[in-house]
């Protein structure tokens, strides 16, 4: 048996012993994930740093930052998301308990990816502790500093068996898949996304894919156009233009393309001074391979700000291109980078049929300041999510589930939507062998009379909770409300009383 | 080949004219809906017993009346599920509005199975109009009336342009599967699903699953067992023992087999007399096919026939057999059964039966039959299925709160009312910012700041809104 089967049968046979149930486990577990985030803080800002050239400051804000998050709202919502969920019941089973209860799935294999080695491997785990699961993490290598980290210190704050580190590269991945998993939740691109759903097929393994592609960011002419860019430029260039929901690419109309430009050129000066190679807070590209690749994205063209690259340091220089035709390699491939172009529509129409005729985006970002605009566009067109007026941020709110839709990826995780992405819905229904009465309808031999009371009996909902009914029901209500009191009233004369001078009595006296 | 390549682009760019969004469009298709199966019940009661010799009573209740109350329950709620859902926010999004909007798929494959030919095609179905989608249907080509009747049916009631039937074997399925759809739902075997699964692959196309298993029944510890028998029998011989979800094999003591066996025998009097191929309710095995299948089963297995066994090629009928004295390793424990067959396995403890039931794959429906609470509770505890249900067999899929589906070998997905719905939709996570608080941004521009960053961490905490 290879290593990694031996490392697989380890979790699964812990998971069996069923250790991982009781919530106060799960709860410990995730607290020493906490602990394990503070007390090695250092130990992460350093493999970052060494990975991608990431400053302590951003890989506090893009890394732990939500981990830490996440961490704390599943310690303290686990008994809420762990707990039965009640579900509307017929006339049949009126008196027994109906309920979904979530399980976990077994073992549950994470791949990470390399632009937050951190962020994106460790935040399903979140999910995977909470949900009950055991869970084989494998970092990506090509964040190898982060990956040697992970692999070191993880198993001394985390059950060794149930969630060990597994590190290697393409080939010990592709071994790993041939395992078998309850679930795969993998991060990365989409050639990859779907060699790992082949893989689990053979298995019939359910898996969560988040992948990439281009998101494309759309600016009105009547925005605010110079807020609009520095958002933009903001969440274009963290991390190098190395994250899955970056805008990729603008499209605007020519008329402002000239002024997005110049604030672009003038918020970079502010974010990274005039030499973006010596400000601490600019990362570098991952590796020579995406360095040569993200280049010859360029090949061809003239930049209208940037273009400056040190290969000796992976560095590229913000970048932005304009008049950027639809056919170039630019916008065949998700950049990944920190090149920005755009490209120039006639009109929001011209944006949306542009944005349609492209697979479906992880991202939307809309800049406009006309809300009926921006409904229409958000309607008209589909993606993983979408952020209206900056960019990025819809991945920072734990309630918002995140996540691609067709080439972009499938299922969704953050907060609660991670809990219930890596559990099982277990339909439950408690009934008792009394009122046996009831059931024989049900059996045969059958005939018309008996037939007609099980059709009555099963029919759903029981209750019609239809508007149209409510209404209906209020106003008979009313109706014989009405009709009560005018009961009363006529009752009362006929026997003879005469109302009024009831009142007046009772009054003065 | 080519037909199927033009059908689903005609159909994806009816999709993408957005025809299917409106509330209103969903609405009358779903109503239209009803009508065909309400107008042409006669029809499809025939056809189901022409395919499997259903009898009317269990076609009304499985078939007709599910595939209704589903539609009626779509209709009640769908507003509901297509509004936008708001969610909790924290301070740096006070003043956004964030909510998660549910969007159609846009051209979705639903594979029918044959045991159920209309409930299994159509069902799936409305939770894919009611998402909004278009749709291909494919029923199964071994209930091959009903699957005529419904490709007849289907364009006089519902709208041309988005909703098309394709009819055929294997082959044809293989050849539908090249074209990219945007979701699959899938009710079958586990084979089946694997090359679907492949197929779907290169794609990325997202798949739900209803497969099958061994589903087992444990009747333990204090049990009315004459309830217990009727329940029994109902849920295992309903529809010849042909249902994803029926008792496939029973764990008990040697106490209770033996009041079980005498309660069965009285039971299945009652229900289908003294010759139960004379009695219109009892059904028939699909297909030739199958028939052999089951009674070379029953021939290999090494266990007792202590009530029926009898069976008649010619008419594909195989009589309610239970049998006794079954080991875990008999021929009839190796695959699901899916016929008119119940074998009994011994056990002594609950324990016993436990392990037993968690050396075998997930199944998709688990049944437990005591009177004593605590046996249902750790039996619940200690094992994992699709769904579960203690002390009667079935009933628990008819409810549309519950969401149906299996686990582990059994499937992925859910459908039924809501987790219908929800599989066939796109969850989008909405945030609509405005213009304002530019300054509380800067927090998190570059040059970084120590400063900057305890500030952030501050707005980004769900805890943050209780102090406003």
């Amino acid at each position: 048996m290879s290593q990694h089967q031996l490392v697989v049968q380890r979790a699964r046979r812990s998971f069996q012993t069923g250790k991982t149930k009781p919530l106060e486990f799960r709860i410990h577990q995730l607290k020493n994930l906490l602990r394990f985030i503070s007390e090695r803080r250092r130990d992460i800002a350093d493999a970052v740093k060494r990975d991608l050239g990431k400053s302590e400051h951003g890989t506090e804000l893009f890394e732990t930052l939500v981990l830490e998050g996440e961490i704390n709202l599943a310690i303290e919502k686990l008994a809420e998301w762990a707990a039965p969920r009640p579900v509307e019941k017929n006339l049949l089973i009126l008196t027994d308990e109906v309920y979904v209860q979530p399980e976990p799935l077994g073992v549950v294999l994470i791949i990470g990816a390399w632009n937050y080695p951190w962020a994106v491997t460790l935040q399903p785990l979140v999910g995977v502790i909470a949900a009950g699961n055991a869970g084989i993490i494998k970092p990506s290598e090509v964040s190898s500093h982060s990956a040697k980290v992970m692999e070191e210190l993880l198993p001394l704050y985390l059950d060794k068996d149930l969630y060990p580190v597994v590190t290697g590269g393409v080939s010990e991945t592709q071994e790993l898949l041939k395992l078998r998993f309850d679930h795969v939740f993998y991060t990365g691109s989409s050639t990859v996304g779907k060699l790992v759903m082949e893989a689990a097929a053979r298995h019939l393994t359910p898996v969560t894919l988040e992948l990439g592609g281009k998101s494309p960011c759309y600016i009105d002419k009547n925005c605010d156009i110079r807020i609009a860019c520095r958002r933009i430029t903001w969440g274009k260039f963290i991390n190098c233009g190395q994250t899955c929901i970056a805008p990729d690419y603008i499209l605007c109309e020519p008329c402002i393309q000239g002024r997005v430009v110049e604030c672009i050129r003038q918020t970079l000066l502010e974010f990274y001074g005039a030499d973006p190679k010596c400000s601490p807070d600019y990362g570098r590209i991952i590796n020579l391979r995406h360095f040569n690749r993200v280049m010859s994205l360029m090949e061809g063209y003239t930049p209208v700000v940037g273009g400056q690259s040190d290969a000796s340091q992976r560095y590229i220089a913000p970048t932005v291109l304009k008049d950027v035709p639809p056919h170039s390699r630019l916008m065949q491939e998700e950049i990944f980078g920190p090149l920005l172009p755009i490209v120039t529509v006639s009109d929001m129409d011209d944006a949306i049929n542009f944005i349609n005729e492209r697979e479906k985006p992880l991202a939307l970002y809309i800049f406009c300041s006309d809300k009926k605009a921006i409904k229409r566009m958000i309607e008209e067109t589909t993606s993983g999510g979408v952020t209206v007026n900056d960019v990025m941020m819809h991945y920072t709110l734990s309630s918002l589930p995140f996540g691609g839709v067709g080439q972009s990826g499938m299922g969704r995780y953050h907060g609660k939507h991670s809990f219930d992405q890596l559990s099982h819905q277990r339909a439950c229904l408690i009934r008792s062998l009394g009122m046996e009465g009831i059931n024989r309808a049900r059996y045969p031999p059958q005939d018309r009379r008996r037939a007609r009371r099980v059709r009555m009996a099963l029919k759903s909902p029981l209750i019609d909770m239809s508007k149209r009914t409510f209404v209906w029901a209020v106003s008979v209500s009313i109706i014989a409300f009405g009709l009560f009191i005018a009961l009363v009233v006529i009752l009362l004369i006929a026997a003879g009383l005469n109302c009024t001078c009831w009142y007046w009595r009772g009054f003065y006296n | 080949m080519d037909a199927h390549s033009q059908e689903v682009d005609r159909l994806r760019s009816v999709f993408r004219t957005g025809v299917t969004i409106p509330e209103e469009f969903r609405r009358t298709q779903l109503t239209n809906l009803i009508s065909m199966i309400k107008e042409n019940e006669e029809h499809i009661l025939n056809a189901l017993h022409e395919d499997l010799a259903k009898p009317k009573f269990e076609a009304i209740l499985s078939e007709v009346d599910m595939v209704i109350n589903e539609l009626y329950y779509a209709l009640d709620n769908l507003g509901g599920w297509m509004k936008l859902e708001y969610v909790a926010k924290n301070l740096a999004t006070k003043v956004d509005d964030c909510f998660i909007r549910r969007e159609p798929l846009g051209v979705v494959l639903i594979i029918g199975a044959w045991n159920y030919p209309l409930q299994l095609l159509i069902l799936p179905m409305v939770g894919a109009i009611a998402a909004g989608n278009c749709v291909v249907l494919k029923p199964s080509e071994v209930s091959a009336a009903t699957g005529r009747l419904v490709a007849q049916l289907i364009p006089k009631y519902l709208s041309q342009d988005c909703y098309t039937v394709v009819s055929g074997g294997a082959e044809e399925t293989k050849a539908l599967l090249q074209n990219r759809f945007d979701h699959i739902f899938y009710t079958g075997s586990q084979n089946v699903a694997r090359s679907i699964l492949q197929a779907a692959a290169v794609h990325l196309t997202p798949v739900t699953l209803e497969l099958g298993g061994k589903s087992p029944c444990f009747i333990y510890g204090e049990v009315n067992i004459k309830a217990a028998a009727c329940r029994l029998a109902w849920a295992k011989f309903f529809n010849a023992g042909q249902s994803c979800v029926a008792p496939d094999y029973v764990l008990c003591t040697e106490s209770i087999r033996d009041a079980l066996l005498s309660a069965l025998r009285e039971v299945l009097e009652d229900f289908y007399g003294k010759e139960p191929q004379d009695s219109p309710d009892m059904s028939r095995i699909v297909s030739q096919r199958h028939w052999t299948r089951l009674v070379d089963l029953l021939r290999n297995s090494n266990g007792k026939v202590v009530l029926g066994g009898e069976s008649n090629e010619e008419d594909k009928y195989i009589a309610p057999t239970v049998l006794v004295d079954v080991a875990e390793d008999d021929a009839l424990m190796k695959e699901e059964i899916f016929g008119p067959i119940l074998p009994i396995i011994t056990v002594e403890s609950l324990q016993q039966g436990i392990d037993i039931i968690n050396s075998q794959e997930k199944p998709l429906a688990l049944y437990v039959f005591s009177d004593d609470s605590s046996v249902v509770k750790t039996v619940l505890e200690k094992t994992s299925s699709g769904g579960f249900c203690s002390n009667d067999g079935i009933v628990y899929m008819t409810l549309p709160g519950l969401p149906f589906g299996g686990v582990g070998a059994s499937g992925y997905g859910s459908s039924h009312g809501r987790w219908g719905f929800e599989d066939f939709s796109h969850r989008r996570a909405c945030m609509l910012r405005g213009w304002a608080l530019e300054r509380l941004n800067g927090l998190r521009y570059p040059p970084y700041r120590e400063n900057k960053l305890s500030w952030l961490r501050w707005t980004a905490s769900p805890k943050s809104c209780s102090l406003m």
